[in-house]
């Protein structure tokens, strides 16, 4: 048995997995299928400052080895989450390390703040601010391609926020690296990569986009060694300032151990949860169980050695 | 009550028409038998092998309930759960090769069912379905038998009706429509129903017949009851790929919330 604690912004976590937002819930939903207290974090589905009913159409379409979605925010509103889906999170997860991460989508800066405020109000352990959703108009993406605007969001919501503050970046941001930097130097404690791919499909019979909004976010292992990448580039751009989370298309512990070699803090595991709803507590054994094979006591021992 | 995950070994696996098949499971008595509208996601394939998702099926039949003659192995009584469905693509395909002995991961029971708690002996139910979506009326006819409700049966079908055997011991009319006039009326299953025969009217199909059988019983002040088909992602309520708008304006999650509804909180 190897040591898997991952300490994480002030916090020892249980593991380095955590559930990646939108794909687990509130954890409730996983509580009869997965160890909770095995998963470094649960990240909540995106919230917004107030309740938002998602978009409409089609939301789902899978691709070879991924899945395209176009969910939009679908979230109850900060506040109800406060009230009803975060006691709900922590008496799941009472007696476990395992911390909780409110992700927070916006639409104005001003919406991010006091989103922000309210959560860490609540005592959430880490808020994870999302500029990278790809399905709403001012949903984030915005802020997640330029790296001038989403300076201008963190360091905004920075001033606000009393909890350690993860941003979670895009795919489409126009270069990982200066992206990575900009985060940084705004005021973010880490960062996690990457959102869902901007992608597109076409319905042949009504000669129309699948999605209403025609794009639409793709995730699952299609993207993994593109995620990879990425990941690679932001852990090289920040040089150790702050920690990286990696995420895009995981589904196994080497794929996960890929992430960590190339300088991973921690995983996040998404759309394999919907493969296997025991991917989280599957991948936590699977590295457990290479670190025994080889000997390895602790993922400092192997965190970015990949880049020599 | 949150879904299980779980592996299970196929009992038996039998093509019932063309492209419709039948695929019972021996159910673990460690996990809650569903009921009559309840969903389980089934995965034939690796959890790394195509399709990405798991297909939600719906039960077809639950056994035993109360009243069942005990089915033994070994001087064991079995516990079966029965899926009917049709091959539709890739997943589908891959659960229509099964073979007795195979495993498949399970997850569920899902979703929320029928309910059919405080119906009085005696009450009035209808069962109105259409092709692959009379699968989970049948559990419905069975569980509403055991409480001395015999449902009348309104099934339509493209051409030729499956699985009808069955419904002698469980329900009371039973009236068949195909679109081909091969078997039973030549047309709809509207042009058969009459809403205000009855208390209740169970309904699942294509959303077009859902829609005109709801808008049927809210003429008639009948309470109708359907059951959704929609994408999902993780059939547990996480993803919401599977959001329905409710009368409210309030969205739901059809894994979760439903797939059984009241017709007025989904249909206008």
């Amino acid at each position: 048995m190897s040591n898997l604690h991952v300490s994480l912004l002030g916090k020892t976590l249980p593991g380095p997995v955590i559930a990646a937002s939108g794909t687990f819930g509130y954890g409730v939903e996983y509580g009869e299928i997965v160890d909770l207290g095995v998963l470094g974090g649960v990240c909540s589905k995106g919230l917004t400052l107030n309740p938002k009913y998602g978009n409409e159409g089609e939301r789902l379409l899978e691709t070879p080895s991924g899945l395209i979605n176009s969910i939009g925010l679908q979230n109850p509103g900060v506040r109800h989450f406060i009230d009803n889906e975060l006691p709900a999170m922590r008496q799941a997860l009472a007696g476990t390390g395992t911390a909780i991460l409110a992700n927070l989508g916006g639409g104005c800066i001003e919406d991010y703040e006091e989103g922000c405020e309210l959560l860490c109000q609540a005592g959430v352990d880490f808020v994870e601010l999302n500029i990278s959703c790809p399905n709403v108009k001012h949903g984030g993406i915005a802020y997640g391609v330029k790296p001038e605007s989403a300076k201008e969001v963190v360091s905004r919501v920075r001033r606000v926020c009393s909890r350690p503050l993860i941003v979670k970046m895009s795919p489409q941001a126009e270069d990982i690296g200066r992206m990575a930097a900009a985060c940084v130097e705004a005021g973010a404690d880490a960062l996690s990569l990457v959102n869902t791919f901007q992608a597109c499909a076409i319905d042949l019979e009504k000669r129309r986009p699948v999605f209403n909004n025609i794009f639409a976010g793709l995730s699952g292992p299609a993207v993994r060694p593109i995620a990879l990448r990425m990941v690679w580039q932001a852990v090289g751009a920040v040089d150790g300032a702050v920690p990286v989370i990696g995420l895009g298309g995981i589904a196994s512990g080497e794929d996960a151990l890929q992430f960590i070699m190339a300088g991973a803090a921690a995983v996040q595991v998404g759309t394999a949860n919907f493969a296997d709803p025991h991917a989280c507590q599957r991948i936590t054994r699977e590295i457990d169980q290479w670190m025994d094979a080889h000997g390895v006591n602790s993922l400092d021992e192997i965190r970015g050695c990949a880049r020599g | 009550m949150p879904a299980r995950c779980f592996d299970a070994q196929v009992f038996s696996r039998t093509q019932v028409a063309p492209a419709i098949h039948r695929l019972t499971v021996r159910w673990p008595e460690t996990v809650p038998m569903p009921h009559a509208g309840q969903f389980c996601m089934l995965r034939a394939w690796g959890r790394d092998e195509a399709p990405l998702l798991s297909r939600p099926i719906s039960v077809h039949e639950a056994y035993p309930i109360s009243g069942d003659e005990p089915i033994c192995e070994n001087g064991q009584p079995l516990q079966l759960v029965t899926f009917l469905f049709e091959v539709k693509g890739r997943g589908t395909d891959c659960l229509a090769k099964l073979e007795a002995g195979d495993t498949l991961q399970i997850t569920g029971p899902a979703g929320n069912g029928f309910d059919f708690s405080g119906l009085a002996e005696g009450t009035r139910v209808a069962l109105v379905g259409g092709g692959i979506g009379t699968a989970p009326l049948y559990q419905a006819a069975r569980e509403l038998a055991a409480m001395g409700i015999r449902a009348d049966v309104y099934y339509g079908f493209r051409d030729e009706p499956y699985e009808m055997e069955p419904y002698r011991h469980t329900a009371g009319v039973v009236r068949v429509a195909t679109d081909s006039g091969r078997v039973g009326f030549h047309g709809f299953v509207t042009q058969m129903l009459k809403p205000e025969q009855y208390d209740l009217v169970v309904c699942c199909g294509p959303e077009v017949m859902m829609r005109r059988v709801a808008a049927m019983c809210a003429q008639q002040n009948t309470r109708c009851l359907v059951s959704l088909e929609k994408k999902m992602a993780c059939g547990i309520g996480a993803c919401l790929g599977c959001t329905c708008k409710t009368a409210s304006g309030e969205g739901k999650s059809v894994c979760k919330h439903g797939p059984v509804f009241d017709a007025k909180e989904v249909f206008e």
